[in-house]
């Protein structure tokens, strides 16, 4: 019993190669699948995160309806001009990654360090941004709970305002809209910062020389999450800030 | 090993027998470019229809736009127009649940709540 087991175990070691290679590990047949098991694993993460996200657009899609006045006036709170610079900063963030994928592809080093640091520049852009729309709305008292004023929102003219004042009921309603502005753009900026922190590590990885010798995986993994984040904000933003825009004429 | 020299459906780096197992495709920084123009440029449509008063049709416009641009996010800077037929159609089918998911609770509070539409 013993022999044979050293003999099974001595054919295997003589029959099984070690592959080094991180593009290439030895339970894959091919890169090819390898690289197609990755993709796969990504995007099936990817998809509980559009569930997770679905959630909360769907009570937004769901109270938009219940209390429309009170979320036109919240909406229109709501700066067109930042959130369309922050998404124009997204974009040339998404872009810049994507550029970083084709670098670290053809094996470029040093360009993909490069647009690594652009892609977390315009991200904290963004973030810079999206703390100075919080603190607007934290001076205003518009953070839903205790502090929240709505007398913005019964007495629109008293703030110079040209908005139809809303019945205290309805203005108690805005801060619905408020609570889903703040978790749906907190959420999205948490996943900013994780990914953030990401880029950090991917920075200093591709410094280092490891996806610049046709180990492109995690750069183009983490590509596939920075997107996706991108993908949320795309419709943050038309869903926030812009839906109900034309009342103020 | 003599493992490398012979082809079989497993082993077949050049996908001759097994398509599934697609060339890995890379997309040039022009294509990029363009992506990010038509991305930019939609972004300046929306805003600018978002000021016109169109009724009914400013967040089917809105919305119009996002899933556009999502749309070509997802198949140029996620790669999905060149991954395999697995990948799309993994994709696709969780999109399409979501949609499910979305019905069928929108349908569930529309009934319930009927005083409130």
């Amino acid at each position: 019993m013993d022999s044979a087991l050293a003999t099974t175990d001595h054919d295997v070691h003589e029959e099984h190669e070690h592959v080094v290679l991180p593009q290439h590990r030895h339970h894959f047949e091919t890169v090819e699948q390898q690289r197609e098991a990755g993709s796969f694993g990504m995007w099936l993460f990817l998809l509980t995160e559009i569930m997770f996200f679905g959630g909360l657009f769907f009570a937004y899609l769901l109270y938009r309806n219940w209390f429309y006045p009170a979320f036109a006036v919240a909406s229109n709170q709501l700066s067109v001009p930042l959130g369309a610079f922050n998404t124009a900063v997204l974009i040339s963030s998404g872009f810049c990654m994507a550029v970083g994928v084709w670098a670290a592809e053809v094996r470029k080093r040093g360009l993909l360090v490069v647009m690594l640091i652009l892609t977390t520049f315009f991200g904290l852009i963004f973030l810079g941004v999206k703390y100075d729309e919080y603190h607007e709305k934290y001076e205003l008292h518009h953070i839903p709970g205790d502090s929240f004023n709505i007398s913005m929102f019964t007495n629109p003219a008293g703030y110079g305002i040209k908005e139809a004042p809303l019945a205290p009921d309805m203005a108690q309603k805005t801060q619905i809209f408020f609570f889903l502005y703040f978790a749906m753009t907190g959420m999205h900026a948490l996943h900013m910062i994780i990914g953030i922190v990401l880029l950090f590590w991917l920075t200093w990885r591709a410094h280092r020389g490891d996806f610049s010798s046709g180990y492109v995986a995690p750069i183009e993994n983490f590509g596939l999450y920075w997107h996706f984040v991108d993908i949320v904000w795309l419709f943050l933003f038309p869903l926030l800030y812009l839906i109900n825009r034309h009342p103020l004429h | 090993m003599a493992h490398e020299a012979i082809h079989t459906d497993a082993n077949d780096p050049q996908n001759i027998t097994n398509p599934e197992h697609a060339q890995h495709h890379i997309v040039t920084p022009l294509q990029y470019t363009y992506v990010f123009g038509t991305l930019l440029l939609f972004t300046g449509i929306t805003v600018a229809a978002a000021y016109v008063d169109l009724g009914w049709a400013n967040p089917v416009i809105a919305l119009g736009i996002a899933c556009f641009k999502a749309v070509i996010v997802i198949l140029f800077f996620m790669h999905v127009a060149f991954q395999s037929r697995l990948i799309k159609m993994t994709i696709g089918a969780g999109f399409f649940l979501f949609l499910v998911l979305i019905t069928m609770t929108l349908t569930d509070y529309i009934s319930r709540a009927w005083g409130m539409w």
